[in-house]
Order: C-alpha cells, then sequence, then structure tokens
C-alpha cells in the first residue's frame, strides 16, 4: 500500500533534529533506517505528520571506545556495528545477537537506536543491552538525559524515549577479565524473529561462576532479567549439570503471552531451556 | 514535493517527489527501471532487492527522499556488454522458473560476493535470507551463486 502524506525534514544535528520534532507538532515522528518505520507507514499504521530523518547526524553514528566502556550512535547500522572492531573485540554479545537480526538487506539500513527505541518485545537488541546495563543518552528541548536500560523498556513498543525526544547514542560498560557472552535465539526457519531470545554474561573464576547477567527477548512485554536464574548461578560450578539446575528458574517474573509461534507453556519450558544452552555457551562448559 | 538528486544505473536524475514516494515506485514509475519488482507489502520478499551506494537493500523499505545523494544499481544496470557473471551463473544453473524473484536474488547474491567472495553453501544460503523463491525451492539459486563465485574468481 502507498503511505499516507507526510512532510519529511533532514536535520543536520541532534538539536536540530529535536526542534524538528517540536516543530512538528505531536504526530511528528523519527525515522532512521526505516526498516519498522517503512513496514508501519505502509500498512498506515503509521501516518505521521512529519518524519525526521535522522539517519545523517554525524554525532548520531559510529563507535567509540572510553576505556572501561563503549559508546555506539543510535544510527549506526546493524552492519556498522557488524564490523566494527571496537564492538567485536569489547562487546561481542552485541554482535553475536546483531548478526541475528533479520538479513543482509535489513541489517544495512537498520539501526542499533531504531531497534531500541521501536520497542519491539520480539527484538532482540534490547535484552543485550539489559543484560550489559547499557545507558542510553536522550535529547530533548529540555537537554540531555541519560536512561539506564532497566528503565528504559516501559511497555510493548514504548520506551522512555518521549514523543519529542531522541535517542542519541547507547554506552556499554566493558566487561573485564573472565567474562563469557552468548546469544542465542530460537527461532522459526521461515522467521528469523525470536520466540525467545536469551542474551548471557557469565562470569567464571577456577571452575566457578562467580557472576552471570541474563536478558530474556520475547519472554514479557519487555526484556526482562533471569534474575533468579542469575543469584542460582553464583557458586555453582561451571559444568552442563549445574547449569541446567540453575536455569530451570528462567520463567519466573517473565510474563509470556501465547502467540501463533508458541504458547505461554511451551515458551516457559523454552526459557529454561535456551538460558540454559547460552549460559553453558558463555561458561564454555 | 521534495527535490532529490539520485543516480540511477550510472545516470543522475534530478526529480520531485512526494516524500511518501517508495524507493520502488520512483524506480519504476519516474525512471522506468521496472525491472525491479515489488512481490509483498512486508518488507519480507526482497524481489524489490536494489544496491543503494553498493550494499543491498528493499527498495520497497526505503523513501525516495531517503535515497538523496546515493547512487542505485538495479538489475537493469547490472550487465555491461555481456551478462553480469552472477546473471550468467543463474542461466546456466537453471536458477529461476517463474523469475519474479531473480533481480532480487541476483542483487542480493552480487552484494554477497562482494563481502565473501569465496561462500560456502551455508553462507550462500544465509546470504540470501532476506530473499524468497516460491517456485525454485532453493537449490538451483544455491548453485548459481556457487558458479557465479568461482567465474569471479577466474577474473571474469
Ligand atoms: C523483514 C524484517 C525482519 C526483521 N527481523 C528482525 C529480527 O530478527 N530481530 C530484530 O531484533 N529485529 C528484526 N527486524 C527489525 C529491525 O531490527 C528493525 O526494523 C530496525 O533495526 C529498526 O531500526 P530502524 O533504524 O530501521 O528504525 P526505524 O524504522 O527508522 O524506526 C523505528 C521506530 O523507532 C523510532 N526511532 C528510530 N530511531 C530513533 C532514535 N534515534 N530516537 C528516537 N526514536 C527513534 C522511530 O520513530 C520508529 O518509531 C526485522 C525487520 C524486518 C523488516
Ligand atoms: S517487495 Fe517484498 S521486500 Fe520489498
Ligand atoms: S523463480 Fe519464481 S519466485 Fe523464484
Amino acid at each position: 500500500m502507498i503511505p499516507s502524506k507526510f512532510d519529511y525534514v533532514r536535520p543536520n544535528s541532534v538539536d536540530e533534529a529535536v526542534a524538528a520534532l517540536k516543530a512538528g507538532g505531536e504526530d511528528s515522528k523519527v525515522i532512521t533506517g526505516g526498516q519498522s518505520m517503512l513496514p508501519l507507514l505502509r500498512l498506515r499504521l503509521a501516518a505521521p505528520s512529519v518524519l525526521v530523518d535522522c539517519a545523517r547526524i554525524d554525532e548520531m553514528k559510529g563507535v567509540k571506545d572510553n576505556g572501561d566502556s563503549v559508546t555506539i550512535g543510535a544510527a549506526t547500522t546493524h552492519w556498522d556495528v557488524l564490523h566494527n572492531d571496537i564492538v567485536k573485540t569489547h562487546v561481542k554479545l552485541l554482535a553475536d545477537a546483531t548478526a541475528t537480526v533479520a538479513d543482509p538487506q535489513v541489517r544495512h539500513r537498520g539501526t542499533f537506536g531504531g531497534a531500541l527505541a521501536h520497542g519491539d518485545p520480539a527484538g532482540d537488541l534490547p535484552a543485550v543491552v539489559l543484560a550489559l546495563d547499557a545507558t542510553m543518552e536522550i535529547a530533548g528541548a529540555k537537554g540531555r538525559r541519560q536512561v539506564a536500560a532497566k528503565d528504559f523498556f516501559v511497555d510493548y513498543f514504548t520506551t522512555a524515549v518521549g514523543p519529542d525526544e531522541i535517542l542519541v547514542s547507547i554506552t556499554i560498560p566493558k566487561l573485564g577479565k573472565g567474562w563469557g557472552t552468548c546469544y542465542e535465539k530460537f527461532n522459526r526457519t521461515a522467521s528469523g524473529w525470536a520466540v525467545v531470545g536469551v542474551a548471557a554474561a557469565v562470569k567464571v573464576e577456577g571452575g566457578k561462576i562467580t557472576d552471570a547477567r541474563i536478558g530474556l527477548t520475547n519472554c514479557a512485554a519487555v526484556p526482562v532479567r533471569a534474575s533468579s536464574v542469575e543469584s542460582a548461578l553464583k557458586g555453582a560450578s561451571a559444568s552442563a549439570a549445574e547449569i541446567e539446575v540453575a536455569s530451570q528458574s528462567a520463567a519466573e517474573g517473565t510474563r509470556a503471552t501465547s502467540d501463533l509461534a508458541a504458547d505461554k507453556e511451551y515458551r516457559e519450558h523454552l526459557m529454561r531451556v535456551i538460558t540454559a544452552r547460552a549460559v553453558s555457551c558463555a561458561a564454555g562448559a | 514535493m521534495t527535490k532529490v538528486s539520485i543516480t540511477v544505473d550510472g545516470v543522475l536524475h534530478e526529480s520531485e517527489v512526494e516524500p511518501r514516494t517508495l524507493l520502488v515506485h520512483y524506480l519504476r514509475e519516474q525512471v522506468g527501471k521496472v525491472g525491479t519488482v515489488v512481490g509483498c507489502d512486508t518488507s519480507s520478499c526482497g524481489a524489490c532487492t536494489i544496491l543503494l551506494d553498493g550494499r543491498s537493500a528493499k527498495s520497497c523499505s526505503v523513501l525516495a527522499v531517503q535515497a538523496d545523494g546515493s547512487s542505485v544499481t538495479t538489475i537493469e544496470g547490472l550487465a555491461g556488454d555481456e551478462w553480469h557473471p552472477v546473471q550468467a551463473a543463474f542461466k546456466e544453473c537453471h536458477g529461476l522458473q517463474c523469475g519474479y524473484c531473480t533481480p532480487g536474488m541476483v542483487l542480493s547474491a552480487v552484494d554477497l560476493l562482494s563481502e565473501n567472495p569465496n561462500p560456502s553453501e551455508a553462507e550462500i544460503r544465509e546470504g540470501l535470507e532476506g530473499n524468497l523463491c516460491r517456485c525454485t525451492g532453493y537449490h538451483n539459486i544455491v548453485k548459481s551463486v556457487a558458479l557465479a563465485a568461482q567465474t569471479m574468481k577466474g577474473g571474469k
């Protein structure tokens, strides 16, 4: 279908973009890669009055190494994330999860920030930033603010980014020595979308797990941490058997729904199985 | 209307478009590149795949205004005096039946081979993940891409 009519502006800076959103009124919308927006526009599920194209704002692109953390511009494409050496070395979990997102064409255009701001419960990257305790920088008319990943995802397709705000960048702390990571995704062959996805970061010292961070994809309206598995893992040996036992509580605190891909019960079963797989892989078990 | 300048298959076009114009409609209706086709309404099928500044993209999922200043290669601009090796390989290996998915398949294959000149069968299948074919069952498409990789290595 052909989208309904809208105006289009392509600002050169974050300040200009914020001003354009404000000037456009409540129906103005950001577009970066457009890989979620274009399908919505075509089906007329979105009918913005103005689209503010942030894809060419230099400040919102690229990857910076800050020493103990990495900052990634929100408009950096999935493809650029995948091909970035800083990401590959220091945020491998993000690279691994991004490699499972969609297909080459979508990865060439879709952006890291777009995938987070969209707030799709089935999106792979929200669970990654939640597991890694990332911080988002959001710009609005009143200036910039920092929002922790745990406060960023509010509800289905709803994030902390207000209608007149822009997600500028994402800062991810580096994991120190001894940490291993893994993104494990269960999907149907014909569709790349996760039925359940698990982003795991595990610290192993002397054969024992001393710390664990686990983010779950598509297990609630927002990504959730498998907190009780995280606690159960602490002190466990990095063996497949102990990891499997600890992973039995993976569905605690989730709010799985039933859909065409899986009913609630099966999805909860998958959470336990895929969590065990992701943690074992991250721990090298 | 918004002014855009887009280079399509090597020719610069200065045009006026409505912001809501999809790149695929611009290419087909304003530039006449009807080799680029639309197969779905959900960004899934990849029939509309073009190269945008050298990388594959679904032209149904890009606004023409987003491509302002960019360079597009459609299936019509791929061949020189002879078929592009990927096109030749699709012909040789019978990599198509109805042909509807073919423009997109070929351009995705060109993109894949530019990044990975020597793909395994699994890498070919993954590289074509964004393209659906309702006819061939994919086997001959995968063979075509493998053959193209070989001929391109031969310096063709
Ligand atoms: C065929 C297909 C398959 C896919 N498969 C997967 C998959 O397997 N896993 C997965 O995780 N995703 C998948 N996706 C989704 C894809 O990851 C997202 O479409 C894409 O990355 C979103 O980024 P974008 O830049 O294209 O966002 P856009 O489409 O430009 O925007 C999406 C939304 O976010 C808002 N937005 C974008 N950027 C900003 C910003 N900087 N600040 C504030 N708001 C912003 C927009 O206003 C809009 O509401 C798939 C998409 C398609 C089309
Ligand atoms: S027409 Fe199907 S993906 Fe573009
Ligand atoms: S040849 Fe008919 S859809 Fe692929």
